[in-house]
């Protein structure tokens, strides 16, 4: 177990209860997601509940209990994105992955999600790839970065 | 930096700052944040930086900004003091920017805004844009750097803490704010001055402020771009907030999906922390305060403030019954004093310039400015700081230059999932908190969002119902269930499948939720759904009755057919189908194939000869 990784944010976030928001993010910054040994642990630690922890972390959104592929791809919802087409990237990658949102690839490759709003609504509709974001974005130029995407990984192979 | 001790030390920095960034002639600004980075301006930033230095000229800075608000020509660069507004940039248009602009004073004419008529306005205060806007609040927003506190001190940054500390009572700042008039930015809308002194007033200690950064309304991005822009704004408002109510630690709660922000939020506290703005005995003056930064989880509800503070306290952010009020008993049971990141950057201002300036601007009921991020089906897409009281006209039509495409307006949606449509009857509506609660709608935290012909109101509808459903926490029933409830009418009529009962059973289920929910997420939500019906009736009747779409949006109620005239057989259609649904050769006629057809319209839009039809 990476139990010292982990006791190294516990540390930072002050061995707090009330900070166990903020640790599990930290948690899912290190890991892309949060893995269930780390959660027991945490539990242990500070005398939380493993069920609270477990409410919390399906709670909020940005918390995952599955781990991510290498790409992560976020489709803005937001409702600037919404009418300006941004859902029909969202059905085009339902599709093309055959996976929903929340869930990755069988290969590990890919994982999508789809978000509320990511504030960048003046360049619309937004898709967003491991923290790089792309504006005025439709399928077919989604398709074109996928595709650019799959070729880099058969490259490595 | 060596912590400042007192007011004159202050005084002293400003003054020393003045005789180094008076020699800086020429400064060109370049628009770092969000929006204006996925348009590509750290390239423009950086190739201006490499270039620059060639020119060997200490009298010309490259700094990096926050948003200059003009969000649909980024990457955009402002060249100070003339304010020669550069659009729609490449990096290689930099070395010519340096030749003729920076070296001989030209203008280069092919990289300036132009107007419908292609007149060339190169300087920003005449672009049309620009012109009906009154910036307060972001006045700095595009002329300092937010990661170096010594710009806003050179631009008379926390003056107003220091008139606060060295000469104002708590209670006659408060007066002062009240007296302002300025109401909470954040949605509600309630007093700001008023808040204030019932936190004060309220008994028990440790006291505590919040800074509500957690921006979740779909299509709002004012708050995002305060912070990433001037973020010393917000801190000094709050300092100042702290000390009229008696507190000693403060909270800025910040939405997780805002990287940019957060990381510039933490360097602002940091180095107000090193120049001696926030800790032990501020400035001298005997009040100590600071801030904590507590990352959102990605919630919406976190936004509503008692879900925030349960939040932080780390638990669940669900929302509690309000009989006691949050002034009183708040964080961890305590007085706490929540404001909105725009209300608290309006402090500063106030101060500065007295409660009559701040006054003299707005309607009888809402003073001051309001920022709105005008994005959808709109020409000029951006951020926009307006006077309260400007008619939504003005702000659609003359600042953000009309509809997209020239297509016809069909309505203008305010204030998120809480908020409602706003159809065109109501163009001339003067925006302040009340009116736009009149007609059904709220002013919400500033998303305005555009809405054409194109778009369909159901769906629209539809689409805040299904926000919600996933959004609200499930505590209380009557939002719940309420929610769900209606977005599975909407769906089945979305899908043709509606009854002309559903309206009459919609209206039903929203009074019930606005009267019985337990926290304004619930209250409000029935709105896009009411306003909608009010508003746009015939659009229900025509997806209830007809079964049709005439927005052509509701994917179940259209089919997408190639005219077989008008197809000449170039296979650009086909070439571009994301599921390869259109077969044919090369001249001759296509056809869609229905069943892997996925409707996304993208042969609608691409076809050269309006062969590929909607029905």
């Amino acid at each position: 177990m990476r139990k010292l990784e982990v006791d190294k944010i516990l540390e930072k976030n002050g061995w707090s209860k009330n900070k166990i928001v903020g640790i599990l993010q930290d948690i899912q910054d290190s890991y892309s997601y949060l893995p269930e040994d780390i959660l027991i642990y945490i539990s242990e630690k500070l005398n939380i509940p493993l069920s609270q922890i477990y409410s919390i972390s399906t709670f909020y959104r940005a918390f995952s209990l599955k781990p991510k592929g290498k790409y992560r791809i976020k489709v803005c919802l937001g409702t600037a994105c919404h009418v300006r087409g941004g859902y029909m990237i969202a059905e085009f990658l339902k599709n093309k992955f055959g996976i929903l949102p929340g869930e990755t690839t069988e290969d590990g490759l890919f994982s999508f999600d789809t978000v509320n709003c990511l504030g960048a609504c003046a360049i619309g509709p937004i898709v967003v790839i491991n923290e790089k974001y792309y504006g005025q974005m439709d399928v077919r130029k989604t398709e074109k970065i996928i595709k650019g995407l799959e070729n880099e990984k058969n490259k490595q192979f | 930096m060596k912590k400042i001790n007192s007011f004159e030390e202050l005084e002293k920095l400003r003054k020393k700052l003045k005789g180094i960034k008076d020699k800086e002639k020429i400064i060109i600004s370049v628009c770092m944040e969000t929006g204006c980075i996925a348009a590509g301006s750290e390239e423009i930033y950086r190739e201006l930086r490499k270039e620059i230095k060639k020119v060997k000229n200490k009298e010309i800075k490259v700094i990096k900004t926050g948003c200059h608000g003009f969000s649909e020509v980024d990457p955009a660069i402002v060249i100070y003091p003339e304010k020669i507004f550069y659009i729609r940039l490449s990096p290689n248009d930099v070395k010519e920017i340096i030749e003729k602009t920076i070296k001989k004073g030209e203008i280069v004419e092919r990289l300036t805004y132009k107007d419908e008529k292609g007149q060339i306005i190169p300087y920003l205060d005449q672009i049309p844009f620009y012109k009906k806007q009154k910036r307060l609040v972001l006045s700095l927003n595009g002329l300092i750097d937010p990661e170096n506190i010594e710009d806003y001190i050179y631009y008379g940054g926390y003056t107003a803490l220091s008139k606060v500390l060295s000469g104002m009572s708590p209670e006659e700042v408060i007066e002062e704010i009240k007296k302002s008039g300025l109401r909470g930015r954040g949605g509600g809308g309630f007093p700001t001055g008023k808040k204030w002194e019932y936190c004060r007033k309220a008994e028990g200690y440790p006291k505590y402020v919040i800074c509500n950064a957690d921006e979740g309304d779909p299509g709002a991005f004012m708050d995002r771009s305060v912070i990433e822009g001037n973020p010393h704004s917000v801190i000094e408002g709050m300092i100042i907030g702290a000390y009229a109510i008696g507190s000693n630690e403060g909270y800025v709660y910040i939405r997780h999906e805002y990287p940019l922000a957060l990381k510039r939020l933490k360097i602002a506290i940091e180095q107000a922390r090193e120049y001696g703005f926030l800790g032990e005995n501020i400035l001298g003056s005997g009040f100590s305060f600071d801030i904590d930064i507590v990352r959102g989880g990605g919630a919406f509800v976190c936004g509503e403030s008692t879900a925030l503070m349960a939040s932080i306290e780390g638990k669940v952010g669900e929302p509690r019954a309000k009989y006691i009020h949050t002034v009183e008993k708040g964080l961890y049971e305590k007085p706490t004093c929540l404001n909105n990141v725009e209300t608290w950057a309006n402090v500063p201002f106030i101060i500065n310039n007295g409660w009559e300036k701040f006054a003299e601007i707005g309607t009888d009921t809402s003073k001051g400015t309001k920022i709105f991020s005008l994005v959808g089906k709109v020409k000029n897409t951006g951020l926009v700081e307006v006077p309260m009281g400007i008619t939504l006209r003005e702000i659609i039509f003359d600042i953000g230059g009309g509809i997209k495409e020239n297509k016809k307006f069909k309505g203008v949606q305010t204030g998120g999932p809480s908020g409602g449509v706003i159809p065109e009857k109501y163009l001339d509506l003067p925006v302040d908190f009340d009116r736009l609660n009149e007609v059904g709608s709220m002013m919400g935290s500033g998303g305005m969002i555009v809405m054409d012909e194109d778009t369909c109101m159901v769906d629209v509808a539809r689409y805040f119902l299904n926000f919600l459903k996933e959004e609200s926490c499930g505590k209380c029933v009557p939002c719940r269930e309420g929610i769900n409830q209606m977005l599975e009418i909407l769906n089945r009529i979305t899908q043709g499948k509606g009854k002309k009962e559903d309206i009459e059973i919609l209206k039903e289920i929203s009074d019930f939720m606005q009267k019985a929910s337990l926290c304004a997420l619930g209250t409000t939500a029935p709105n896009p759904v009411l306003t909608t019906i009010t508003y746009f009736y015939d659009e229900y009747i025509n997806h209830i009755e007809q079964k049709k779409c005439s927005a052509g949006v509701c994917k179940d109620l259209i089919e997408y057919f190639v005219n077989t005239e008008k197809c000449t057989g170039c296979t650009l259609c086909a070439k571009n189908c994301p599921v390869n649904a259109i077969e044919g050769e090369r001249k001759k006629i296509h056809k869609i194939n229905k069943e892997k057809c996925i409707k996304c319209g993208i042969c609608f839009t691409i076809c050269k000869f309006n062969a590929i039809e909607r029905k």
